[in-house]
């Protein structure tokens, strides 16, 4: 199996070579080794949206219980773990907010352990805690999640291979065309430099804009810690006129 | 003022308990009036079918109206909504029951529009899948070469279910597209 170390020079020879600036995720980044087989040769081809796909899919009130942003809550029992909030707010690229739309997120455990039937790790799974939660944003845009701080977690991309401790987020914008799925990791983790998933976005700003902030102002007098990381989604709005929504 | 995105990652392996849900891939329920199959394999470049992919459409009805209507998270009985999802199976295959889109302009083509993610996939890919019937003056169709063309065209199945296949990397690799705003 290989080793760190021809994997961390992997990443460095990459960085070294990349121009400064690249916002998104390289596909083809062959130290995370699922993606060898797994990316498109091809440059995407260029498309003015239309039809469908300038039109995100509606979600509401129908669909989402307020109680399954907390995920403390769920299983009838408190999670073992250090208990956080993690707030933000959902924008466009213009810098606006995404109103009433759905964020799903899943997790590990403290443990670094999921829920997940493929999971091998051997860690506690915890009763009282599925990692599995949902939200609307309101009408500025802001989310927000009671949850438990994941654990680091064993993978086998490489020998000794660990994932830095994160939350899966899956968003939706206003356009089709803005669907995101991504991680936001936790500030000062030491495993960022040995991670190829998270440095497959080349450029550092870029990879800095995963990295939610621990904010003392949503911390809460002995109950707990909070964390701030905002979301911007790709390009603006089309030039489609909501009929309802002049308010914006 | 654009602000920069936020960047995307993998789906990654994990994601079965959260986003897949009851009827998740059924945006009418099956064998209903009108309803028909879209369904294929997401293959990766050694033309395996992927067991951990996920698939997202979004599309017009049969009358060329995008719905813009909540309950795609509780079905049945909300209304059409246009959006589902479907996870792969072992095999690698995904598939939904709906209707067939109508064009959103008169003469224009009419097309599914998808989203894939996948373990080992960094970032979301958009594609279309495109009416048999409903394919010729599309802009992007007119610009690739016919091996190209012919894979943005679902097939039509016997029974009238349309066959869309992805395929990640590989002599038969999919197109995928970018949209204005998206960067790299």
């Amino acid at each position: 199996m290989t080793e760190q170390r021809e994997i961390s020079a992997e990443i460095v020879a990459i960085h070294d070579a990349a121009q400064v600036g690249e916002p998104q995720p390289r596909l083809d980044f062959p130290p995370y080794r699922s993606s060898l087989l797994r990316h498109p040769t091809k440059r995407p081809r260029p498309v003015d949206p239309e039809g469908a796909e300038l039109v995100a899919p509606v979600f509401g009130h129908s669909d989402v219980d307020p109680l399954e942003a907390d995920l403390t809550i769920q299983s009838g029992g408190e999670p073992i773990g250090e208990r956080i909030l993690v707030r933000g707010r959902v924008l466009d690229g213009d810098g606006r907010p995404v109103r009433r739309q759905l964020v799903e997120i899943w997790q590990a455990n403290a443990a670094g352990r999921y829920v997940h039937q493929r999971d091998r790790h051997p860690a506690p799974v915890d009763p009282h805690f599925t990692g599995l939660g949902r939200c609307l944003t309101d009408d500025d845009g802001g989310y927000a999640f009671t949850t438990i701080k994941p654990g680091a977690y064993p993978w086998r991309n490489h020998r000794n291979a660990w994932r830095p401790a994160h939350i899966h987020f899956s968003l939706f914008g206003t356009d089709f065309t803005q669907r995101l799925i991504t991680q936001m990791y936790f500030p000062g983790d030491p495993l960022f430099p040995l991670d190829p998933i998270y440095q497959s976005i080349t450029d550092p700003a870029a990879r800095e804009r995963l990295v939610a902030g621990y904010d003392h102002d949503l911390s809460e007098p002995e109950w707990l810690l909070g964390y701030r990381w905002d979301i911007v989604l790709t390009g603006g709005h089309a030039t489609y006129l909501e009929p309802e929504d002049h308010d914006d | 003022m654009t602000e920069p995105a936020t960047p995307g990652q993998t789906i990654g392996p994990f994601f079965h308990e959260a986003l897949p849900y009851a009827q998740d891939r059924e945006l009418v329920p099956p064998g209903s009036m009108g309803s028909i199959r879209l369904h294929g394999y997401v293959y990766d470049g050694a033309g395996l079918g992927a067991p951990d992919a996920l698939v997202e459409i979004r599309q017009a009805d049969p009358a060329g109206v995008v719905p813009r209507v909540e309950g795609s998270l509780h079905r049945p009985g909300a209304a059409f909504t246009g959006w589902g999802r479907s996870s792969t199976d072992r095999t690698g295959h995904y598939w939904f029951s709906t209707v067939e889109p109508a064009p959103v302009r008169p003469g224009g083509p009419a097309f599914f529009a998808v989203t894939v993610f996948a373990r080992g996939l960094l970032n979301r890919l958009f594609t279309r899948v495109y009416l048999p019937e409903h394919a010729a003056g599309d802009p992007l169709l007119d610009r690739l070469d016919p091996a190209e063309r012919a894979g943005l065209i679902a097939r039509r199945d016997d029974d009238g279910g349309l066959r869309f296949d992805i395929h990640l990397q590989g002599d038969a690799e999919t197109v995928f597209l970018t949209f204005p705003g998206h960067g790299g």
